[in-house]
């Protein structure tokens, strides 16, 4: 870990303010930006605690959506009354993640900006264009298991972590953000990852100094909630393939899909098109493998993660047959 | 704002009820501050990125991995170590339980795994739902599948898991 | 000094004091003793040693598989304030780890490196976080050599090594014959990954001098081996050494042997002149200690109708760096385990440039049983006969390969009665056909079997007239258990309560012990414990006026001859015997192993291939069990290790150079709470005369042995597919799944 200046915000405007100097982080749990700048992968000469903003509470908005403030830790969100009872994919997708001790400390805001976990990003002796751009993808021709299928690029093939991002997609969340100058703005998740391109190092839109202060969900859309999740444990280990799915079946054909997966691409994926093809449909096989075709359909495996197409492909058919129930 | 880095000032903790200073290195993660500096060594360090829980504390009644996060991030915070849980004359019920079930063999993981059975039990008498829960309201029946789930995130490579989860029902069992 | 009293096994000790002792102490499940120092955070392990003007070392990895080091640029790392020096030592510098039970210092030199992420360096520092960060600034520059990263290729050039644990080869009969002439053969190859021992405490050396030389808190499993060892590595006379290790947080084989921060703490420590403590990171772990090896093994079985054994083959390939003679002895069960007349077990070591292979938990049985047992599984489908079956058909009487007798062998028994408690007469037995909604339901099973072990030991023992005892001896206890034991048996011979025994481990001030390492240490240690009693009643007896067979020893008083006094009484001050195990004849004599069985339902997700332990239950005899509690652990811990071996643990090697790839514990994935469910453990009794004055078996090791084949044969009979490339994660099973 490289030293670095410590100080602590008592505002957003004042951490913006600090966080738009150089080369500066925000911590607030902490469990991913000390994890790597232990490894030297994240090196801050300056580091923002917004740990103790105020921005600890989870809301109902007046559209009767949610209004959550970046720093709720992850398990408040998940037990959150509010969460549970409308958006228990969100709860879900939480639970399913790392441990209670994690979910304990980690964020709201910063489980968005997990890092991936690619061995050789995690790995200062060895090539990563992701961490230092243009030195080379070892992961290409090396061992991605754990890597992406889609929206992969010559440069970088990392999967991103996170499941709490991965439901917030389903659910259209907006991340509401202070800028240094002091505007806000407000991000659609849809919006917010970029493809990595040839500049993988660039995984986000945000801007320097830039703080995410609350997320929005609007009103819970209609239809049944699930997340689920395939992992090489039972527990504590990250998602090789995760679906969440709100979708709702009315007079025998599906009305509303909302799709979004976690550890195929670069970012939590979601695809229009797989969801169109669904809506309208008689839920059955023959409408489930027509949605995981248009999903897979540029899906490319790199040898030790080619698994993860039939893995994804199967995951989302069983998902779609429990949502749609009796319907099926 | 002012910035800080090691500038000879001290910090200040309460641990255990306890009250005190220290001098570390900004870097410093909570768990080094105290095994290093304070003397503190019942927290373990086992794999310094949360990925084990050995290092697992109380910060203000919750459990989190103390090599995940700054010391000079918890000076207001009120932090409960293995130390201020029992002693060996005065073990807390938990801790007795452990010896009784054998839930532990080197014992290096002990300490995380009592702090965070300890954190654990209050977040499941708070109604926390998890990954296996059914229902996500309600009250929270402490099954062993529901033990296992919420404590995975301590790992023991001796593998005295059914037995923690013996410790740990017992005293779940036990009235309050 | 008391004279040492020493026994060497080369007769069978046909009556054991622990059963004519009557404290009452030998095979309850007694608390740990050192239990509520554990659940308290007092247990004091290597690392939490800390001494005035100590500082801290981080150690330095060469960040590239194969060269030649042409310099270590220090300066920006010196720079850096707090650091106090950056130090190498390219001659004394431990390259590879040492194994285990080796008084030598290990390969030493790290101007050449090996493998990738070989420690060169260390840097020292005021503070751990400048140190760390210190060392990364350090800039090697290197000539690059060429390496072998491939396995499938290097099997080409394997070599035989000299015999091990196991011999490197055996021939017997015509085995190929044995198979043309068979009823029904199985003839497959199975391959199992490398795998780190995982221990939670990392690697951890204290060093500081004086003038008596080096003292050494460190993380070790053998501290009379590694004292000589680490001497030798630094150019002292064994005495000038010292090594402290009272807890130790794991070692499941990483630390039988002295690892490289041990040196570099030492060489910087006297550079500098003050104490350094020095802990691996986890990633230093995995990336320059020790690892199980990866194998590949080709079993072949050949069958009458019957299901009895005519031939049986074994022939198996690991992997090691140059010049390394260990080599898992993956065939090691299999030499005795069954019988049938034709046999060649074979083991062959491709040279790769990856991290050191060597000793984990059970080398040899625990990789090499992952196909024995399958093996033997797909026999017992092919000839329509039930598994637990076809194994009591081949349990044999005599060894089949020295035809000499089995010490004690309980084989049958454990398989009759781990079927009973699993209820295996109600299990699935068409494989494929049993689905309870999403989830593909297989039971399994397998056998199980290890070798047990004699190691030189030895034992002071002190009592007092207040009716307490001291026992010491250098002897570790790495969660398995030896200060209960030990404490135990003092108790129980002497008479006394058992919190009137202080036991002392760990120290090379102590007499040297066997250490902890191939399930021997309880045996051991445990003897020339019961030695060194033996000897104090037998001074007591004199005292009392006696034969010592006629002595009672009970609650700190003696008893003989309508006689009942306190031991004060007859004590003029205290006694003091040292007690020394050899092992004899009895080695060669009888072939001594411990065994069991092992029964396990799975569900296997019918659509992403997720696997789930439902429910196990193991049964085992092993001679006599010290202490129930301690032992059923030891034996949990075994099953634990092997459905981690089964399901999830694999040690990734890059292709291109040999780099661990997933060097943490988010990547590398060993059992979570959540993977293990209940856990059914059982003993038989069984008491062997061969082993030990104590008539008990090892039990560390049992436990994994065969562990991980029940799983496979579980999921086999679930799915109906076999997969014979451990760990078998899911999607090496989603082939064998039915269509969603």
């Amino acid at each position: 870990m490289k030293t670095f200046d410590y100080s602590r915000a008592d505002s957003p405007e004042a951490a913006v303010q600090g966080g738009a100097v150089g080369n500066t982080r925000f911590i607030a749990g902490g469990t991913n930006l000390l994890d790597l700048m232990k490894l030297q992968i994240e090196t801050p000469e300056r580091i923002v605690d917004i740990s103790r903003l105020d921005l600890n509470e989870v809301e109902e908005g007046e559209d009767g959506g949610l209004r959550i403030g970046a720093m709720v830790p992850n398990a408040d969100l998940a037990a959150n009354p509010l969460v549970t009872a409308r958006y228990p994919v969100l709860s879900r997708a939480l639970l399913a993640g790392a441990s209670g001790q994690l979910r304990n400390k980690a964020s709201t805001g910063g489980n968005f900006l997990q890092r991936t976990r690619c061995y050789y990003f995690y790995d200062t002796a060895v090539p990563c264009n992701k961490r230092e751009p243009g030195s080379g993808c070892p992961a290409k021709d090396g061992f991605n298991r754990i890597h992406a299928i889609l929206g992969t690029s010559d440069d970088c093939i990392a999967s991103h972590p996170s499941d709490m991002a991965v439901a917030m997609r389903a659910l259209d969340a907006v991340l509401v953000t202070l800028k240094p100058d002091g505007d806000r703005r407000r991000i659609s998740i849809h919006d917010l990852y970029r493809l990595p391109g040839d500049t993988p190092q660039i995984e986000t839109v945000l801007e320097a100094g830039e703080l995410i202060t609350h997320v929005e969900l609007p009103p819970p859309p209609v239809g049944k909630q699930s997340y689920r999740k395939v992992r090489d444990r039972a527990s504590y280990a990250f998602a090789l393939v995760s679906v969440a799915a709100i979708v709702a079946v009315d007079d025998g054909r599906i009305t509303n899909a909302s799709l979004a997966f976690g550890g195929i691409g670069p970012m939590p994926w979601r695809e229009d098109a797989v969801e169109k093809a669904l809506i309208g449909q008689v839920p059955g096989d023959a409408a489930f493998n027509a949605a995981a075709d248009i999903l897979l359909a540029d899906a490319k495996g790199f040898g030790s993660n080619d698994f993860k197409i039939p893995l994804a492909r199967r995951t989302l058919i069983a998902v779609l047959r429990e949502l749609t129930g009796d319907a099926a | 704002m002012a910035w800080e880095r090691k500038v000879g000032k001290a910090m200040h903790f309460t641990i255990n009820g306890k009250n005190y200073d220290a001098d570390p290195d900004i870097r410093t993660s909570l768990l080094d501050l105290l095994r290093e500096h304070l003397n503190l060594t019942g927290s373990k360090k086992g794999c310094d990125h949360g990925q084990c829980g050995a290092c697992t504390v109380l910060v203000n009644g919750r459990r989190i991995n103390s090599c995940l996060t700054l010391a000079v991030m918890h000076q207001d915070d009120e932090i409960t170590t293995i130390e201020g849980i029992g002693t060996p004359d005065n073990l807390a019920p938990l801790q007795a339980a452990f010896v009784k079930h054998d839930g532990f063999q080197c014992g290096y993981c002990t300490p995380g795994q009592i702090c965070s059975a300890t954190g654990m039990l209050n977040e499941a008498k708070q109604g926390w739902p998890s990954h296996v829960s059914e229902r996500l309201e309600g009250d929270v029946e402490l099954t062993d599948d529901e033990i296992r789930e919420r404590m995975s995130g301590n790992l023991c490579r001796c593998s005295a898991y059914p037995n923690i989860v013996d410790a740990i029902r017992e005293v779940a069992e036990e009235p309050a | 000094m008391s004279d040492t009293y020493t026994l060497t096994m080369d007769d069978p000790i046909e009556t054991s004091l622990l059963d004519t002792s009557a404290q009452g102490l030998i095979g309850k499940g007694l608390d740990r003793v050192d239990g509520p120092k554990k659940v308290s955070g007092q247990a004091t392990y290597s690392a939490e040693y800390s001494f005035e003007n100590g500082c801290y070392g981080f150690l330095v990895r060469a960040p590239f598989a194969v060269g030649r080091i042409t310099k270590i640029d220090t300066q920006a790392a010196k720079a850096l304030p707090g650091v106090i020096d950056v130090v190498t030592d390219f001659d004394r510098f431990i390259r590879n780890s040492a194994q285990g039970a080796v008084k030598s210092a290990p390969v030493q030199g790290v101007r050449d490196v090996a493998y990738f992420g070989e420690p060169v360096a260390i840097v020292v520092a005021e503070g751990y976080e400048q140190a760390r960060d210190a060392a990364s600034l350090v800039r090697i520059e290197h000539e690059a050599g060429s390496g072998n990263f491939d396995f499938a290729e290097a099997i080409a050039d394997a070599d035989i090594p000299p015999d091990g644990a196991a011999p490197a080869t055996h021939d017997q009969g015509d085995l190929d014959k044995a198979m043309g002439d068979a009823d029904a053969t199985v003839d497959e190859v199975w391959t199992t990954p490398s795998q780190n021992s995982a221990a939670m405490e990392p690697h951890a050396s204290v060093a500081l001098w004086n003038d008596d030389g080096l003292t050494l808190y460190g993380s070790y499993q053998m501290p009379s081996f590694d004292r000589p060892s680490l001497a030798d590595a630094l150019g002292l006379e064994t005495e000038q050494v010292r090594i402290i290790t009272p807890y130790i947080g794991g070692g499941f084989g990483s630390k039988l042997g002295i690892a490289p921060e041990s040196v570099a703490a030492a060489i910087a420590s006297k550079q500098i002149g003050r104490p350094v403590k020095t802990v691996m990171t986890r990633q230093q772990v995995f990336d320059a200690t020790v690892r199980r090896s990866n194998t590949r093994q080709r079993v072949r079985l050949a069958a009458g109708k019957d299901g009895k054994l005519t031939g049986i083959g074994h022939e198996t390939h690991c992997s090691n760096l140059p010049d390394e003679v260990f080599f898992e002895p993956a065939g090691i069960a299999t030499h005795f385990l069954y019988g049938g007349e034709h046999r060649r077990i074979t083991h062959a070591i491709a040279r790769l440039n990856r991290v050191l292979s060597g000793s984990m938990r059970a080398p040899g049985e625990a990789a090499g049983m992952l196909a024995l047992e399958c093996a033997m599984d797909e026999l017992a489908e092919r000839l329509g006969i039930d598994p637990v079956e076809l194994r009591k058909i081949n349990d044999c009487k005599r060894d089949p390969e020295k035809d000499i007798p089995y010490s004690s062998r309980s084989f049958t028994e454990c398989l009759d009665e781990g079927a009973k408690r699993f209820g295996w007469d109600k299990r699935n037995r068409t494989p494929g056909k049993m689905r309870e909604g999403e989830w593909l339901i297989g039971h399994g099973m397998s056998g199980s079997a290890r070798g047990n072990q004699l190691q030189p030991s030895e034992a002071r023992v002190v009592l007092r007239p207040d009716g307490s005892a001291i026992v010491e001896t250098d002897m570790t206890d790495i969660g398995t258990g030896t200060y209960t034991i030990l404490s135990q048996i003092a108790g129980e011979l002497l008479g006394l309560p058992i919190d009137r025994v202080d036991v002392r481990l760990g120290d090379n001030r102590f007499p040297p012990g066997s250490g902890s390492g191939g399930s021997f240490g309880a045996g051991s240690s445990g003897s020339s414990v019961y030695l060194a009693c033996e000897d104090i009643r037998r001074k007591l007896a004199t005292a009392m006026d006696c034969e010592p067979s006629d002595l009672t020893l009970k609650d700190g008083e003696a008893i003989a001859a309508n006689r009942r006094v306190s031991l004060s009484d007859i004590m003029s001050g205290e006694i003091e015997a040292t007690g020394r195990i050899e092992p004899g004849d009895q080695g060669d004599e009888v072939r001594q192993a411990g065994h069991g069985a092992h029964f396990c339902a799975v569900r296997v997700n019918a659509v992403t291939g997720e696997v789930r332990i439902d429910r196990w239950t193991a049964v085992f005899a092993a001679g006599r069990i010290l202490n129930e509690k301690t032992a059923t652990s030891q034996c949990l811990g075994g099953v634990v290790f092997g459905i981690g071996a089964a399901l999830t643990e694999e040690l990734v090697h890059d292709p291109r150079n040999g780099k661990v790839v997933n060097r943490d514990l988010a990547e590398y994935h060993v059992p979570v709470h959540a993977d293990v469910p209940h856990v059914d453990i059982r003993f038989l009794p069984e008491r062997d005369t061969h082993a030990n004055p104590l008539h008990a078996k090892g039990i560390g090791e049992l436990g994994i042995a065969g562990a991980g084949a029940a799983v496979a044969n579980a999921i086999a009979n679930a799915t109906g597919a076999r997969v014979r490339d451990y760990p078998l994660t899911l999607d090496k099973l989603l082939d064998s799944l039915p269509p969603v």
